[in-house]
């Protein structure tokens, strides 16, 4: 539709006053809609922003008409900008119309629409000008980044990202402050780069890492970093350890999810925020004692014959006394739950207009947890004293909870119950669960026994999966769960080609055969000439008897004892897969690979450890995108150096890429399962950390250094023997001084064994 | 006389307060009667010490305990040369000491001690009843009063510190566990005089912990423990700090289980 200063104004409504007038001449904007709705939307815009800030109200209404944008962004501006500025102020709109002017300059001024549509919602949640500044900065910095543009420079494209940005963000503000909504997007923009579509996607929430992510910038106590502590409670306080199970709160907007038990265990939302000044955990915990008690002290009741209203009013008293008992037994969660428990205000419901039947439940449900509750209704307080008196003769039951409530129904019923609208304020008990497992329904009992007795298919596990973080340099944070690592046992080939290469290496062999007979401990070890000892060594305590005799010094140390001598000490190694093991030695006179040689170098040293007595493990690994790495299971620590292993390591192939950090991780856990004094973790590489669908050479180089940190705190010492001979420089940055560089591949086999020895010896 | 003046000072001269859990003490003095070696069995702080004390003073015989610990060797429980000012002198350990004057000589957690120095005992708990001194060159016959008593905590699950078959062979055992509550609060009260109100607050606390064994946990909080918490509520601490100070910060330096046992305070004393 055409816009333009010379078009005649549209018609004008015949009741419409001269001052309305002046305004729309002001603000001289042809579109149809915006026109026939401009005489309302003043009146309600004078009302709320007063006549003074109208005129540059008007004034920024007709520069977005001037825009070429069509009509939406001026209607969406007119109809939501006075809520914007209640809750802003009017000094905003600068910081807005600048904004707008600098968009227009990209390709993505269509996104104006979307965003005055969604601006009041997003001023709400943001609450002050200083962060509508800052969220604006953020919406240029993901326009400037998502745009498909030339050079980096020259956007040429709309950008697929900004608008789902725009449209999700008062849902997303809900949940997450600024700092993570930023920390969020900026995400997206770095790890999508190079694919617009799947940015928008992750923009949209569509994709299972953008919600992880999401999840991950969520305020509150999350379930999964307390799970063991709550899973201890239960099983201290309780004696009864359930499984807990997470549901998500933040994706569901249909219907807000609650807390239930049912056979799996007790499903519990994955984030809690503090309220009422009870902390998140304090909430899970009231839920858990909630529940627990529950499964204690309920019965469940058939729900045949039993009205919605009676069933209500059965769960409340059931509640109630569910929640009693636990406060009997444990006092000091009454803090805690009362301040959770909602207090609705006695005259808060008009029992002529709507259905109090909520309202009244909860009432009655706080007087009888709370002695201060105040109500004056006499029906409550006479239910609360009949309560307490079938309470003070023990713990009850459900069955005579259920006449009580259904008494109580009778006694308070209302001709208002049963309408439509119901007064739902202040009667939600958020530690409470939804009472699934109160009821039974008679007439399904043939059903669910036969989805009992089917029993699942067993299903053999081909390869056990698990997830690992991996480390972000550039924001200092982990990316939770982000690779797929999938372990396997390796195939086998034939044992005997491991004793072969052994036969070839006999030199080296007997070599090293007489360190090994060095470095194997004896068992005890007997120090003599010690100040205190066990016993007394009785050549020295002669000779200082004689000095003694003679008026010289006598030497003091005249005892001795025994010390236990061992090796202490677990090994795991860890060889990388990688496809430029399978590349041919370079200068070696022989066509051999260096992964045969790695073969031959792995025999020795797995041969002279085997010798040591040490338990060592060895695995090697390659990766195919953080989709796919591989852990190939060797030789465990339980595992003997026999022909089973030996057979594994025979058949070793190259293949893939080198992600390293998360094999170090995973050879790391089962370390770390070792309960010995030193744990030893070997890295045999030719390369650096490398990965195809990682661009950034830092990336995982930093990662695998996060790695190293993190089993370094474990007391896991990591040693890398790299085969690059340009090693040097990234190596140190990942393991600090503990690396060896192998410069002359083909003396590999003669080297490992070596290096072992000298790090143990 | 004159041998019961050696070991004056291991007579036990009061009685000390004991709280039967079943039939214990006449079994052992059953056991005593044929001199049989015994063997008490049970989880740190449930009393066992307190049980083999408790009997020295019911039969009038003394005890002679022996704290085992790593570093213990044989010459420690049969004796050693000494130098003094004359040249040698041969000094009785506890264990020949018991024998040859005629006590119970009880090896507390004995797995403690190192497995071949507890071997020494062997030739005592059999039909021989003689503890050869062969350093000395002696051989001691035992006083016919002479009884070996053992104590062991099965708790630990190291293979390291278990008891060799040999060895736990030659012994009647007496298995021990923390008592019912009703006991275990009568003892409180008794031991501490703490409000009775409050003593069954302290056994829920227990048993709350007590069901994290195994689960970050390697033992519950023993009698001991309780008895400490409750003499320092007696005392007037504040049953919080008395119980954070007596039972958490001595158990564990685990961060999710002292939460948990700091909600479980929380939670039962308001």
């Amino acid at each position: 539709m055409p816009c333009s200063p010379d078009s005649p104004v549209a018609q004008e409504t015949p009741d419409s006053d001269p001052r309305t007038e002046d305004w729309r001449r002001r603000l001289d904007c042809a579109f149809e809609p915006v026109q026939s709705m401009f005489a309302d939307g003043l009146t309600a815009a004078r009302e709320q922003l007063g006549e003074a800030a109208l005129a540059a109200y008007i004034d920024a209404a007709r520069l977005l008409c001037k825009l070429g944008r069509g009509a939406e962004p001026v209607l969406a501006f007119l109809e939501g900008w006075p809520t914007v500025c209640q809750c802003l102020g009017h000094g905003s709109l600068d910081l807005v119309l600048t904004w707008v002017r600098n968009i227009q300059r990209t390709p993505n001024g269509d996104v104006l629409g979307a965003f005055f549509q969604a601006l009041p919602a997003t001023a709400v949640a943001l609450g002050s000008p200083e962060l509508l500044a800052a969220y604006l900065d953020l919406l240029m910095e993901v326009a400037q980044q998502s745009s498909p543009s030339i050079h980096r420079r020259h956007a040429i494209l709309p950008s697929r990202a900004l608008p789902e940005l725009i449209r999700r963000a008062p849902p997303l503000l809900a949940q997450v402050n600024l700092h993570g909504l930023r920390e969020w997007a900026r995400h997206g923009l770095r790890h999508y780069a190079k694919n617009p579509e799947r940015q928008a996607d992750y923009f949209a929430l569509q994709s299972a890492d953008s919600r992880a992510l999401f999840q991950s910038q969520r305020q509150g106590t999350l379930l999964r970093a307390h799970e063991r502590q709550l899973d201890c409670s239960l099983r201290a306080l309780w004696g009864d350890p359930v499984a807990l199970i997470s549901y998500s709160e933040a994706f569901d907007q249909l219907r807000r999810p609650q807390p239930y038990a049912d056979a799996n265990g007790f499903h519990l939302p994955d984030l809690r925020v503090d309220r009422n000044g009870v902390s998140g955990l304090d909430q899970y915990r009231l839920t858990l004692a909630h529940l627990a008690a529950h499964r204690r002290y309920t019965r469940a009741l058939a729900a045949d014959n039993v009205s919605p209203f009676q069933r209500m009013s059965i769960e409340c008293l059931e509640d109630a006394r569910v929640d009693t008992l636990v406060l009997k037994r444990f006092p000091g969660l009454r803090k805690p739950l009362l301040a959770l428990h909602p207090r609705p205000e006695e005259e808060a419901c008009d029992p002529t207009r709507e259905s109090c039947i909520r309202h009244r439940m909860t009432m009655l449900s706080r007087a009888i947890l709370d002695a201060d509750h105040g109500y004056r209704n006499p029906v409550t307080r006479q239910f609360a004293e009949l309560f307490h008196a079938q309470l003070r003769q023990g713990p009850s039951d459900t069955a005579s909870m259920a006449a009580l409530a259904k008494e109580y129904l009778i006694a308070s019923r209302q001709p208002s119950d049963a309408f439509a609208q119901v007064y739902f304020t202040d009667t939600e008990v958020p530690y409470r669960d939804d009472n699934r497992l109160l009821w039974y329904f008679t007439d399904l009992d043939d059903e669910s026994e036969d989805h009992t007795t089917a029993a699942p298919p067993p299903t053999a596990p081909a390869s056990l999966v698990h997830h690992y973080p991996e480390w972000d340099y550039v924001t200092h944070s982990y990316l939770a769960d982000w690779v797929s690592l999938y372990e396997h046992l390796h195939s086998r080939g034939r044992a005997e080609d491991i004793e072969q290469l052994l036969h070839r290496h006999t030199g080296l062999v007997k070599r090293l055969e007489r360190i090994l007979a060095q470095l194997t401990p004896q068992d005890r070890e007997r120090l003599r000439h010690q100040e205190d000892g066990s016993e007394l060594d009785l050549d020295w305590a002669v000779r200082s008897w004689i000095d003694h005799r003679c008026r010289r010094n006598a030497d003091t140390r005249i005892n001795q004892s025994v010390r236990q001598v061992r090796r202490d000490l677990a090994v795991s190694l860890l060889l990388d897969l990688s496809a430029s093991l399978g590349d041919p030695v370079q200068g070696g006179s022989s066509a051999q690979s260096v992964l045969s040689l790695a073969q031959e170098a792995v025999a020795v040293l797995a041969w002279a450890i085997d010798r040591l007595g040490d338990p060592f493990a060895i695995a090697g690994f390659h990766s195919n995108t953080r989709h796919e790495a591989r852990y190939w299971h060797i030789k465990g620590f339980s595992e003997a150096w026999r022909d089973e292993p030996r057979a594994r390591l025979a058949a070793l192939e190259a293949g893939y890429s080198t992600r390293m950090g998360v094999a170090l991780r995973h050879a790391g856990h089962y370390l770390s399962g070792q309960k010995k004094d030193k744990r030893l973790l070997l890295i045999l590489t030719d390369g650096q950390p490398a990965d195809i669908d990682v661009s950034d050479p830092d990336f995982l180089i930093a990662d695998t250094r996060q790695a190293v940190l993190e089993l370094e705190r474990d007391g896991i010492l990591c040693h890398c023997i790299s085969l690059d001979p340009h090693a040097d420089d990234y190596v140190r940055k990942i393991f600090g001084k503990r690396f060896s560089i192998i410069d002359r591949v083909e003396r590999l086999p003669e080297k490992l064994p070596e290096i072992f020895l000298t790090l143990t010896a | 006389m004159v041998q019961s003046d050696v070991l004056y000072d291991y007579r036990v001269h009061r009685e000390p307060y004991y709280r039967p859990q079943g039939d214990e003490i006449a079994l052992f003095l059953a056991a005593y009667k044929r001199r049989l070696p015994v063997m008490v069995k049970g989880p740190t702080g449930c009393g066992k010490s307190r049980f083999v004390e408790y009997m020295a003073w019911k039969l009038g015989k003394p005890l002679l305990t022996v704290a085992c610990n790593e570093d213990m060797t044989a010459a420690d429980l049969v004796g050693r040369w000494l130098l003094d000012a004359d040249g040698t002198r041969w000094q009785d350990g506890m264990l020949t000491l018991a024998a040859r004057h005629g006590g119970i000589c009880y090896l507390d957690e004995i797995v403690e001690a190192r497995q071949d120095s507890a071997v020494v005992i062997h030739p005592l708990t059999d039909h021989r009843r003689q503890l050869p001194l062969d350093k000395k060159g002696e051989l001691v016959q035992a006083h016919p009063d002479f009884q070996l008593v053992i104590s062991y905590n099965p708790g630990y699950q190291s293979v390291m510190k278990d008891l060799k078959q040999s060895t736990k062979q030659r012994f009647t055992a007496f298995r021990f566990d923390y008592p019912s509550a009703e006991v275990e609060s009568e003892i409180l009260v008794r031991e501490t005089s703490i409000d009775p109100e409050l003593a069954p607050r302290l056994i829920d606390l227990a048993t709350s912990a007590r069901r994290l064994k195994g689960h970050g946990l390697d033992e519950g909080i023993s009698t001991r423990l309780l008895v400490y918490a409750a003499s320092l509520m007696a005392d007037g601490v504040g049953a919080r700090q008395a119980c954070r100070m007596a039972l958490i910060d001595p158990l564990t330096d685990d961060d999710d289980i002292r939460a948990t046992l700091e909600h479980a305070i929380d939670a039962l004393f308001p």
